[in-house]
């Protein structure tokens, strides 16, 4: 199941000339991009792994990518990869635009579980496949 | 699909781009340095002629552009550096035209494994402009085999093959150490295509920095003191350190310094605009260059 979230949640993945005309746009505007990943992709969690610091002081894309390149060398396949940008105008940091630019080769999904509580309700839970193993494990095949 | 167009106006294109501005302006702010400019408009001239090609549909391939410039202390490296990223930019062949300009604690860590991530932060910063480095023969410490100089190096040199369209590299240093630089690193120099050697300036070229460092202050160099200046550019290039332009900046200051007090010890009080902006001989004659005649 492919998992989608963030700003370009309806398009297809981006290519790479896609995403550095991105990340050159947040540049731009002058927002710090932020490489991050992970191997849970429960649409709730929030707190993905940062691959290093956020990207201050960068004018071109071309730096960007070339961190992206870095991640993608040792995280690449095994996990999900999203870009952020921040914007820090207002004197806090608050998110402008986030998506993933990468997602491992196999995603199994999640399973729904109901529980049913008293006077027939009914809550529900989505838990990923790939969770159920330890971190880390979660995509090697 | 768009035909491509049968011919080329060169010329057009030049003054399209408005280059022609920034070169007359290059003539004009920097004295002397005639190889330099040579090279800068050969390189302005292949990278237009290399862009009419592609407009017409031809091979095109980017040059390699990655430069060293040679040259004693203070002939201007740093400033043709900084008109190089405006230059590149203007021809299209640099994206931001930003310099950034490191020396070797910017690029090498302190420990084991503190290079790689250091050097990589820098070249992210240059990406899209031009990388100055300065002093580059610092990088290579032959005398410590466990310098963290070398992974710098090999750094950088992955970088200036592998992503040629997005960074330019300039190093700079003096044309000696420079030489063992290369010869210890002959990967640096294979991967550089221009080799800009900075000449030392001519005594009368000085006078004239001299001239228009002074005007960008607002002051003037009385007759006098100009033969004074003349006078000292002679002394001053025989004494060790000469450090040619810079050497006229520091000599300035100095000057500036001695007519201040000239001014304020002086008898009547009064000071008129052109007393305070004239440089007189004696200020430029009471310099300690001056003193090893009077010892003889």
């Amino acid at each position: 199941m492919r998992i989608t979230q963030g700003t370009f949640s309806f398009l297809p993945d981006l290519t790479d000339d896609q995403i550095t005309a991105q990340v050159q746009y947040c540049l731009d505007h002058g927002w710090a991009v932020n490489i991050e990943f992970t191997d849970d992709p429960h649409p709730r969690n929030t707190y993905w792994e940062m691959w290093g610091i956020p990207l201050f002081d960068v004018p071109d894309a071309a730096g960007v990518m070339l961190a992206l390149a870095e991640c993608r060398k040792a995280q690449g396949g095994t996990q999900y990869i999203r870009l952020s940008a921040f914007d820090s105008s207002y004197g806090w940091e608050s998110l402008r635009l986030s998506f993933i630019t990468d997602r491992p080769a196999e995603e199994p999904g999640f399973a729904l579980e109901r529980q049913e509580r008293a006077g027939r309700q009914i809550a529900y839970t989505t838990r990923a496949y790939s969770a159920q193993k330890p971190e880390g494990e979660r995509y090697r095949g | 699909m768009v035909d491509s167009p049968a011919t080329i106006d060169l010329r057009a294109d030049f003054a399209a781009s408005g280059l022609a501005d920034d070169l007359a302006q290059l003539d004009h702010d920097l004295v002397g340095l005639a190889p330099v400019k040579r090279r800068i408009r050969e390189i302005t001239a292949l990278l237009l002629v290399d862009r009419a090609r592609a407009t017409l549909g031809l091979k095109s391939q980017p040059p390699t552009l990655h430069m060293s410039f040679t040259g004693n202390p203070g002939t201007g490296k740093t400033t043709v550096a900084l008109r190089m990223a405006g230059i590149l930019h203007k021809l299209g062949y640099v994206r931001r035209g930003h310099l950034v300009s490191v020396t070797r604690d910017d690029l090498v860590g302190q420990y084991i494994g503190h290079t790689a991530p250091k050097t990589k932060d820098v070249l992210k910063k240059a990406m899209g402009g031009v990388l100055f480095i300065d002093e580059a023969y610092y990088l290579y410490r032959p005398e410590n085999e466990r310098d963290y100089g070398q992974e710098a190096i090999e750094i950088l040199l992955q970088v200036m093959e592998n992503q040629r369209d997005d960074l330019v590299v300039i190093l700079a240093g003096y044309a000696d150490r420079m030489d063992t630089f290369f010869s210890s690193n002959p990967g640096f120099r294979s991967r550089i295509a221009h080799h800009i050697d900075f000449p030392d300036y001519a005594d009368g070229e000085l006078v004239t920095i001299a001239d228009s460092i002074l005007t960008g202050l607002g002051y003037r160099l009385s007759a006098a003191a100009r033969t004074a200046l003349g006078d000292y550019v002679a002394r001053r290039r025989g004494q060790p350190h000469f450090a040619n332009a810079r050497s006229i900046r520091n000599a300035l200051d100095r000057a500036r310094l001695r007519q201040a007090v000239r001014l304020f010890e002086r008898d009547e009080g009064a000071v008129s605009a052109e007393a305070l902006s004239t440089i007189e001989a004696e200020d430029i004659r009471a310099s300690r260059v001056f003193d090893a005649d009077k010892s003889l």
